[in-house]
């Protein structure tokens, strides 16, 4: 590759020769003893050479792919012009949060799914393309604010600081809206500080994304829990236009199996919150302590899970197990998670179930009873239902459980919001174009209305809810669905 | 940042706290609770509300030393500053008019059914107090337990103050003196809640106990606080933290509550090192 590419654009080339670039990332062998990020990341040469690979589709196949529509073609050929900082405001153009969705999003499901290039070879590194333009933006410090509109007056209020919460803000924001974010924990970021590790997003990362936001003028109030220390009706009467509750899926979901309450089963949401937000990983030097543990399980075979799996091995476990009840090809992880998770170690158990924890006298988890299960008819959602095989229970010696199986919708926040619809799952019922919910002025959006989900999902979500919160403040279509 | 009003002793380990939180004064309810972090790096520790000025703007906090956390908050002054005091959490406990209550403090926890005596006063009960400690100078706020109730029973396990023995003890003289009582308040101590819940069982006399297990957030999302009652599983956060007590698996709770014991050790002795280390640089 020459090192000044001349680039044709609108010619498709045929089947790209050069391969798909990897990502330098950190040996599995070092990275399994400490919480940095795995991967380093493309250098520019790389970059540049990964961005010739995309044939700049004239109908791009990746933009419908993508939940909040970038202009993917347009970014990856301003990397391959090597106009960095361009890239990663175009970027802008539909992501605020780029460094973190090109670290966190499901890529393979979404743009890099139907990628062109991915028919007859490997799809381009799109995931890795945005991951690196924003971060050259902000390791050369070339943030910019963009101009604001003229104050307007209206006051909004988020409720919760995680992607669709800061999305809405950022938005609002830069329209000239006065918008307070309420946090009810003492950090900033929801669900990206509290649940994804610090191995896999930096929490710096986060916090320069949360202060981009808050340099738009957002003021950010943490430590206050609407629901309790102040209703959505108080927020009214406090002289907020308009409210959008972004309060994620924070109640976990446990087994329903004996032995659930045992010491050492822990929800991963403990699990994780303990070590990534209560930094419990630095005990004693962190006053919150974590188990200290040997042989782990972890439960489920999501995101959640490898992201439980490969902290409890950080945290110094001999072996850490992943049992899952479907197979792997029914995984909803990300394949990178997967694929990083088995370098470094962790073990997958499939159509494997638990039907009992096993606890010693003293209350704590000495093993785990499962059955195996094998694959049946497709179930409700598309996937091959796992169903089990009679006697052919078996244990699995551990002294931990971690619970990854899903979260449902937090009660508290409907529960103290007299007109706040939800459905038969707790889920708030908001409508799937606005975000409008059956309370006037009060929108919702991200996992609290679609059930956990993805981060730039929730971000699609709180775009939308932020056009339509504009439009209702400014008097430009006040109407409300009556329900 | 929430600046320390005042900080008392009241007993051996056991402190009075009180604690600029506006919004948390304006809303709380009896038996609400706070989460608090001292500083970056602190643990998040509940606490439950022993009274508040919603004027003031203040919340007071009565608190034993447990833990590393809270023997280093004892040591925290006037003036000084708590990072995060988030709340008030839980349900608030129910109170109607029942007609005779009786509100039941074992220890520390006789700060926490002060403010659930005050309401069930402030509804119109009649309101028989038993407060209870180990020794004499464990006892608390006798005097706003006092005024606040129609008769207060005071017991000592040592005898040193008050009646020998226990609070069941008092509360079955109360039964066997042919009082009707229609519900009862108990918080301190496991032991202590559980032998008052053996005894009301059966006399068939509801009683709620307010439950203080290990937490994260506080807020639902972690389900650290998880316990069984009536044989499912709740989250003492959300769905309490007041429970029927009759239907409280008292056993899981002890043994949860000892989840972290070693560590807990461990984080003292870190602390106190560290401390020592401290101060030899300073001096």
């Amino acid at each position: 590759m020459s090192a000044t590419p001349s680039l044709k654009p609108d010619i498709p080339a045929k089947t790209p020769k050069v391969p798909r670039q990897p990502m330098p990332e950190q040996s599995p062998q070092e990275r399994r003893h400490n919480f940095r990020e795995v991967p380093y990341g493309y250098t520019p040469e790389i970059a540049v050479v990964e961005a010739m690979r995309c044939i700049q589709c004239k109908k791009p196949r990746c933009v419908a792919g993508c939940p909040v529509e970038i202009d993917i073609p347009g970014f990856i050929k301003l990397i391959a012009e090597g106009d960095y900082a361009a890239s990663a405001r175009k970027l802008k153009e539909a992501n605020a949060l780029p460094a973190i969705c090109g670290r966190v999003c499901p890529q393979e499901d979404q743009c890099e799914k139907v990628c062109v290039t991915g028919i007859k070879g490997e799809p381009v590194a799109i995931g890795r393309l945005e991951r690196f333009a924003a971060d050259w933006e902000r390791e050369h410090g070339l943030v910019e604010v963009p101009e604001l509109a003229p104050a307007t007056g209206k006051k909004i209020a988020i409720v919760g600081s995680g992607p669709a919460g800061l999305t809405v803000a950022g938005d609002l924001a830069k329209w000239g809206h006065s918008v307070t974010i309420f946090e009810a924990l003492h950090k900033t970021g929801g669900v990206l500080v509290y649940g994804i590790p610090e191995f896999r997003l930096p929490k710096a990362i986060v916090q320069a994304e949360v202060d981009y936001i808050a340099s738009l003028g957002v003021k950010v109030v943490t430590s206050v829990v609407i629901g309790r220390t102040m209703t959505i009706d108080d927020l009214f009467e406090e002289g907020f236009d308009a409210v959008f509750i972004g309060t994620g899926a924070g109640l976990p979901y446990f087994l329903g199996v004996p032995g659930e309450n045992l010491n050492g089963v822990f929800s991963a949401n403990e699990y994780l919150t303990r070590s990534n937000l209560m930094r419990a990983f630095e005990f004693p030097r962190a006053d919150t302590p974590i188990a200290r543990s040997r042989l782990v399980c972890v439960l489920g075979g999501g995101n959640v899970a490898m992201d439980a799996a490969r902290t409890a091995l950080r945290l110094g476990a001999e072996k850490v197990t992943v049992v899952y009840r479907r197979s792997r090809t029914e995984m909803p992880a990300r394949i990178e998670e997967i694929h990083h998770a088995e370098e470094e170690g962790i073990e997958l158990q499939f159509l494997t179930n638990p039907t009992k924890i096993i606890g010693n006298d003293d209350g704590w988890v000495r093993a785990m009873e499962c059955l195996r299960y094998e694959l049946g008819e497709p179930d409700a959602s598309g996937r091959r239902k796992p169903v089990p095989i009679p006697g052919t229970e078996f244990e699995i010696e551990c002294d931990t459980v971690i619970v990854a199986i899903g979260n449902g919708a937090n009660p508290l926040l409907p529960a103290a919001t007299p007109g706040l619809k939800t459905n038969r799952w707790g889920n708030i019922t908001a409508d799937a174009e606005t975000g409008k919910t059956s309370h006037r002025g009060v929108w919702a959006g991200g996992d609290i209305v679609i059930g956990a989900a993805t981060v730039i999902l929730a971000m699609g979500a709180g775009r939308q809810a932020a056009r339509s919160i504009h439009n209702f403040v400014m008097g430009i279509d006040t109407s409300w669905p009556s329900q | 940042m929430h600046r320390i009003v005042s900080h008392k002793l009241l007993a051996p380990a056991a402190h009075d706290m009180v604690v600029d939180a506006p919004l948390i004064a304006r809303k709380r309810k009896a038996g609400q609770f706070v989460i608090i972090r001292m500083r970056e790096l602190s643990e998040r520790i509940p606490l439950t509300i022993a009274g508040g000025d919603p004027v003031a703007g203040t919340i007071r906090l009565i608190y034993q030393e447990a833990g590393k956390s809270t023997m280093e908050m004892g040591l925290m002054k006037e003036g000084e500053y708590l990072a995060d005091v988030v709340g008030p959490l839980g349900k608030p406990t129910h109170i109607e008019k029942f007609g005779t209550v009786v509100c039941m403090g074992g220890g520390i926890g006789t700060g926490e059914i002060l403010p659930v005596a005050q309401a069930c006063a402030q509804a119109g009960n009649r309101v028989i107090s038993i407060v209870g400690a180990r020794t004499k100078e464990l006892l608390i706020v006798l005097d706003d337990m006092r005024e606040t109730s129609d008769e207060l029973l005071i017991s000592t396990d040592d005898g040193s103050f008050g009646f020998h023995g226990f609070v069941t003890n008092l509360l079955q003289q109360l039964v066997d003196r042919g009082e009707k009582l229609d519900k009862i308040f108990a918080v301190g101590p496991v032991p202590m809640m559980r032998a008052v819940c053996n005894m009301t069982r059966k006399y068939s006399i509801p009683t709620e106990v307010s439950l203080n297990p290990i937490m994260v957030d506080g807020t639902g999302m972690c389900g650290a606080c998880r316990v069984t009652v009536g044989g499912r599983t709740q989250f003492v956060c959300i769905d309490g933290p007041d429970f029927d007590g009759h239907q409280v698996d008292f056993d899981e709770l002890t043994k949860r509550l000892q989840a972290y014991r070693t560590l807990e050790k461990e984080a003292i002795e870190f602390w106190e090192k560290h401390r020592c280390l401290l101060e030899e640089s300073h001096s």
